[in-house]
C-alpha cells in the first residue's frame, strides 16, 4: 500500500474529507491532517487510551481503527464533546483538579463520557474496571475515580 | 480556555489589547538584586526581560519562568509574585517565558529548566522579590499622583488605597499614567509580606491551565503544527547507545549502509535523510513516514561497548564487586574511623540490595518542532531544559545563541527524561535538511528503547554494632554506571568520580558515629539519565530495608530504631506523624506495615511513609493496601498541588518497586510498549493518605521527588513483617516474593 485514498469522515457533527494511506489509524487523520490535536497518541497499541474518542457514541481506540474501516459511522473527539467543556465529565474534572500533566486526560474524559452513558450509576468497581485501561504516569487514578463518581451525581 | 501566548511573538502588546500598558522589567542580577531595565511600555524591546506587566485594562501578565509539567508550576510560581504583588489572582494571565538570563534558575545549573525539585527553591524568592518590587512602583505612582506620603498607602488585590482620604485606585488604572520613578531603592527581604498576610499562599486555588487539559485545547508538544510543516520518523542503531549532542561522552552509531527507494516509493514520502546516528524518513503525511521508516532497509555501525552488556548479568557482576572488598570506588562524606567501629564491634550485619533499569513512560513520547531558515532557528520543544535546548540548537547547527527562539510548551509528563536533548538535535538538523519546519515525533517503541534509564545499581551495606545494640558504624558501598560519565562529566570529575546522581541519599544523615559511603563505578556504555527522584530512589531502598533488617537483629521496633537515629527535629516529627497516622502499634489480620523514612537531602522535603500489604502466598503477588505519607515540605505554597506530587512520586516509585523494569539483553532493550513495560494502572492503586505535618520550618522545598524514594522499602519492609521474606531487588516481582518466600 503505497497510494493514498480519499476518504470522507464525519467528526464532530462535519463532513471531513482526507486523503490519507487507507491504513492511516484515525488517530493520526484526527491529530495531524485535520489538526485535532486533543486526542493524543501514547502507545499506537490500545495499552494507554490516550487515544479513546467516541465512534457511535462507544469508547474506541482510535490508534487501533484504520481510516478505512471508520465508513460513515460519527465520531466525536474531546473537541466536540460539549461545545463549552460544560459536559458534566468535563466540570467534575475541573471540580476534582485531576488534571496534572493533562496528556492522558482526553482519553480518560472520553471513556468516563461514554461509561456514564451506558452506566449513569456506576459502582466505584464498575469505574475502576473500565479506567483502569488507561494509564496515567502522573498518577492522577483516585481523583479520576472521584470525578467519575461526581460526573455520575451531575457534575 | 487558557491563553498561551508567548511574549516574544507579541507584535505589539499596545495594538494588540488597544490600552496603555505599562510594563515593569526586572533583570536578576547573579546577586539576587533586581535591576529595573525600563518602565515605559516599548514592548517589542522589553519583553525579553520582563517579569510582570500590568495592562490599563487590570491584566496582570505574570512570566512562568520554566516548564509546566504537571507539577503545578505554571500556578505556583506566579503567585508567589502576584502575592507579593497584591494583585487580584483572578486578573493574572500567566505567559510562559523565553529563554533569558534573566528567568535562569539561580539554583538550577543557572539555567532554566525543571529538576531536581528546584523551581520553588530557586525562584520563590526573586519571584517575591519581584512582586514587591512592582508594588512598590504601583504604591509610588499612586503617592504622585495624590500628592500624600507612600507610607499613607496600603493595597488590597490589585488596588491602591488612601485610607486617610478615602480614595482608592486599581493597577490597571495607575498602569495608564505610570512611569517608573528613579530613586527607587530595589526591594529588600525586609519588604516582603509577613505569612500572616498573605491571601494565595498556602490558600489552594484552582490550577490556571487545568480547563484546558479537559478540552484539548492544551498545547503539548506533539500538538505543534507550522505552516508547510513536514514530519520525521527516524531509524535508530538496534543497540542502545548514547548519541544525545550534548554529551561530553556521546557515544554514535551510525548506519553503514541505507537502502531506502521502498520507503521513497510510498506516497507522502519527501526524502531519507542519514544522520549521524539513524536515518529519518521526512514526509507531508506523519502516517508515511512511518510506512517509510518500517521499509527502509539499513546496516549499522558495530562495536559499542554497550553490545556486550545484560543488564540480569551486569547486575550479578555488580553485586560481587559490591561484595569484594579488593574493589574500591569513590568515598564521599565519610566520617570518624570505620575501620576502628567494625574492628571493636560486639557484632556486625551485612545486607546486599539490587534494583534493575526503570523508564520513565511519559505519556507523552519524546518529539520537538524546528524551523530553521535564514540563519534563524525556532524550536517548539516539551523541554524540561530551556537553556539547554537552546545550547543543543548552538551546538548542532553553530548558530549564534541570539538565532535561536525556544518555544516551550505544556509537558505531557517530564519526570527527567524531557531533560534530554536528542529530538532538540533531529529537528533542527532535519529542518536545516529540507528548508522546511519538521515535527520529530518519537513512536513509543522509539521511546523505550532510545531512553536514559535509572541505573541497575547493586549495594553492599554492613553496620557494627556494639555490646548495647547501638550502630557505631556504617558501610554503603554502591555498584552502578554512571548517569553523570556521558551526560556531564565535569560534575563527575567536580566530585573526583563519585556519581552524585546516582548516590543520591547514600550520605546518611542518621546519626551513626561512622560511616562509609562509596560510589564503584563500571562503565558498561548503557545510556542512562535523571529518573525521578535518581539515586534517592535505589539507596533509600538498600539503607531503609537493611534498617529493618537490624531493628530486627536487635529486637528494636523499626519506628523506635529510626527515631533513635535521627538527629533533627523535622524528621522525627514526620516519623512520628506517620507512625500515629497508620495506628502502627495496632496488629492487623491478614496484612502487616512496613515504615522508611527519606530525608530528602538537597530537596529538603522529609518525608516518611508506612505501607500496608499483603501476600498471596501461592503466586507471590503483593497487593498494597494503604500507603500512609507524612511529609514536611517547609512552606506548602499550594497544599493540594503539594499531595498531588507526593501522590505521583509514591504511585511512580510503586511502579518501580514492585513491577516496571528494563531489560537489556546484548545492548538490545527487550521491551517495545506497554505490553511489556507494566505500569501501575488504576486496580493496582492503594488507599493513600497524605498528612502535610509543619514542623516549624519555614524553608522552600521541592516536592515532585520526596515521595519516591520511601515507597519501595516500605512495602518491602512491611512485606517481611508479614512473612519474614526480605525482599532484596527490585521489582519486587511475584516470582521473586515466592522465591524469597521459600528461602
Amino acid at each position: 500500500m503505497t497510494q493514498m485514498v480519499t476518504a470522507t469522515l464525519l467528526i464532530n457533527g462535519a463532513a471531513q474529507t482526507v486523503r490519507v494511506h487507507p491504513d492511516t489509524p484515525l488517530l493520526w487523520v484526527l491529530r495531524e491532517t485535520l489538526k485535532l490535536t486533543g486526542t493524543k497518541y501514547g502507545c499506537g497499541a490500545a495499552q494507554c487510551g490516550s487515544c479513546v474518542v467516541h465512534i457511535e457514541g462507544r469508547a474506541a481506540y482510535s490508534c487501533q481503527t484504520p481510516v478505512s474501516e471508520v465508513g460513515n459511522r460519527p465520531i466525536t473527539t474531546i473537541e466536540g464533546l460539549s461545545p463549552d467543556s460544560t459536559h458534566p465529565v468535563q466540570r467534575a474534572w475541573i471540580a476534582e483538579q485531576v488534571p496534572q500533566c493533562g496528556y492522558c486526560q482526553s482519553g480518560q474524559i472520553m471513556r468516563a463520557a461514554a461509561l456514564l452513558k451506558q452506566n449513569p450509576r456506576p459502582t466505584r468497581e464498575d469505574i475502576i474496571a473500565e479506567m483502569q485501561l488507561h494509564l496515567c504516569r502522573c498518577g492522577s487514578y483516585r481523583r479520576v475515580v472521584a470525578a467519575v463518581e461526581r460526573a455520575a451525581r451531575g457534575g | 480556555m487558557h491563553k498561551r501566548a508567548d511574549a516574544e511573538h507579541h507584535p505589539s502588546r499596545r495594538a494588540v489589547l488597544g490600552g496603555g500598558c505599562f510594563t515593569l522589567a526586572f533583570l536578576l542580577t547573579p546577586g539576587r538584586q533586581l535591576r529595573v531595565m525600563s518602565a515605559r511600555a516599548q514592548p517589542t524591546t522589553l519583553s525579553a526581560n520582563t517579569w510582570v506587566s500590568i495592562y490599563a485594562d487590570g491584566t496582570i501578565e505574570i512570566m512562568c519562568p520554566t516548564s509546566e509539567m504537571g507539577q503545578g508550576i505554571f500556578t505556583s510560581l506566579p503567585l508567589i509574585l502576584a502575592e507579593e504583588m497584591d494583585a487580584d489572582w483572578s486578573r493574572v494571565r500567566v505567559v510562559q517565558a523565553p529563554v533569558s538570563p534573566a528567568f535562569a534558575n539561580p539554583v538550577h545549573f543557572k539555567s532554566q529548566g525543571v529538576g531536581g525539585s528546584r523551581s520553588l527553591r530557586g525562584y520563590w524568592m526573586p519571584m517575591r522579590l519581584a512582586g514587591a518590587h512592582a508594588r512598590t512602583v504601583l504604591l509610588a505612582n499612586a503617592a504622585t499622583r495624590w500628592q500624600v506620603p507612600r507610607a499613607e498607602l496600603t493595597t488590597e488585590p490589585s488596588r491602591v488605597i488612601h485610607a486617610a482620604s478615602g480614595r482608592s485606585i486599581s493597577y490597571g488604572e495607575i498602569a495608564a499614567f505610570a512611569s517608573l520613578p528613579a530613586d527607587l531603592p530595589a526591594p529588600t527581604e525586609a519588604d516582603l509580606k509577613p505569612q500572616s498576610r498573605w491571601r494565595l499562599i498556602g490558600r489552594d486555588v484552582p490550577r490556571v491551565e487545568v480547563p484546558s487539559k479537559v478540552n484539548g485545547a492544551a498545547t503539548f508538544g506533539i500538538d505543534v503544527q507550522r505552516p508547510d510543516m513536514l514530519y520525521a520518523s527516524i531509524l535508530r542503531a538496534p543497540v542502545a547507545t548514547c548519541p544525545h549532542p550534548l554529551y561530553t561522552q556521546a557515544v554514535v552509531i551510525g548506519p553503514t549502509r541505507i537502502d531506502d527507494r521502498a520507503a521513497l516509493a510510498i506516497e507522502g514520502v519527501t526524502q531519507v535523510v542519514a544522520l549521524d546516528h539513524g536515518v529519518a524518513v521526512l514526509g507531508t503525511d506523519y502516517w508515511a513516514t512511518v510506512k517509510g521508516k518500517q521499509a527502509l532497509k539499513v546496516e549499522w555501525q558495530t562495536g559499542a561497548k554497550s553490545e556486550r552488556y545484560d543488564s540480569l548479568t551486569a547486575l550479578d557482576e555488580f553485586s560481587a564487586i559490591a561484595r569484594d572488598p579488593s574493589r574500591k570506588g569513590v568515598a564521599r562524606g565519610n566520617t570518624g574511623d570505620v575501620a576502628a567501629a567494625f574492628e571493636t564491634a560486639a557484632r556486625t550485619l551485612s545486607g546486599e540490595f539490587s534494583s534493575e533499569h526503570v523508564y520513565h513512560a511519559a505519556m507523552e513520547p519524546m518529539n520537538a518542532t524546528a524551523s530553521v531558515r535564514d540563519g534563524e532557528v525556532d524550536l517548539w520543544s516539551p523541554t524540561q531544559g530551556q537553556t539547554w535546548a537552546r545550547d543543543t540548537v548552538v551546538k548542532t547547527l553553530g548558530v549564534a545563541p541570539d538565532k535561536v527562539r525556544v518555544h516551550t510548551t505544556f509537558l505531557g509528563g517530564g519526570f527527567g527524561i524531557k531533560t534530554e536533548q536528542l529530538t532538540t538535535a533531529e529537528a533542527v538538523l532535519l529542518s536545516r535538511a529540507a528548508g522546511k519546519p519538521v515535527k520529530v515525533i518519537w513512536s513509543r517503541e522509539d521511546d523505550i528503547r532510545n531512553g536514559a534509564y535509572r541505573p541497575a545499581a547493586a549495594h553492599r551495606l554492613e553496620a557494627a554494632l556494639d555490646a548495647a545494640g547501638r550502630i557505631t558504624g556504617w558501610k554503603h558501598r554502591l555498584v552502578a554506571d554512571s548517569v553523570l560519565l556521558r551526560a556531564r562529566t565535569a560534575q563527575l570529575d567536580q566530585f573526583k568520580g563519585f556519581d552524585v546522581v546516582v548516590m543520591s541519599g547514600a550520605v546518611t544523615t542518621y546519626a551513626i558515629p561512622n560511616k562509609h559511603h562509596e560510589f564503584i563505578h563500571q562503565d558498561r556504555g548503557i545510556p542512562l539519565g535523571y529518573w525521578s527522584a535518581n539515586g534517592a530512589g535505589l539507596t533509600n531502598f538498600a539503607i531503609e530495608s537493611f534498617l529493618d533488617e537490624i531493628a530486627g537483629a536487635l529486637g528494636k521496633d523499626p519506628v523506635a530504631l529510626r527515631l533513635e537515629l535521627l538527629g533533627e527535629p523535622r524528621g522525627k516529627r514526620v516519623v512520628e506523624a506517620v507512625a500515629a497516622m497508620a495506628q502502627w502499634d495496632r496488629k492487623r489480620e491478614g496484612t502487616a506495615l512496613g515504615i522508611a523514612y527519606s530525608d530528602g537531602g538537597e530537596w529538603n522535603c522529609k518525608c516518611a511513609q508506612v505501607a500496608e500489604v499483603s501476600v498471596d502466598r501461592r503466586s507471590g503477588v503483593v497487593k498494597v493496601h494503604k500507603i500512609f505519607a507524612a511529609v514536611d515540605p517547609g512552606i506548602a505554597v499550594q497544599p493540594d498541588h503539594l499531595a498531588q506530587q507526593i501522590e505521583t512520586g509514591i504511585l511512580f516509585g510503586l511502579g518501580a518497586a514492585l513491577r516496571e523494569r528494563i531489560t537489556i539483553e546484548d545492548g538490545r532493550v527487550q521491551q517495545a510498549n506497554f505490553g511489556a513495560y507494566d505500569l501501575t494502572r488504576s486496580r493496582d492503586v492503594p488507599e493513600i493518605e497524605i498528612k502535610i505535618v509543619d514542623t516549624g520550618h519555614r524553608g522552600m522545598s521541592g516536592a515532585g521527588q520526596p515521595g519516591v524514594p520511601p515507597v519501595a522499602p516500605a512495602v518491602a519492609n512491611a512485606i517481611a513483617a508479614l512473612t519474614g521474606a526480605r525482599m532484596r531487588r527490585t521489582p519486587m516481582l511475584p516470582e521473586r516474593v515466592q522465591a524469597a518466600m521459600k528461602r
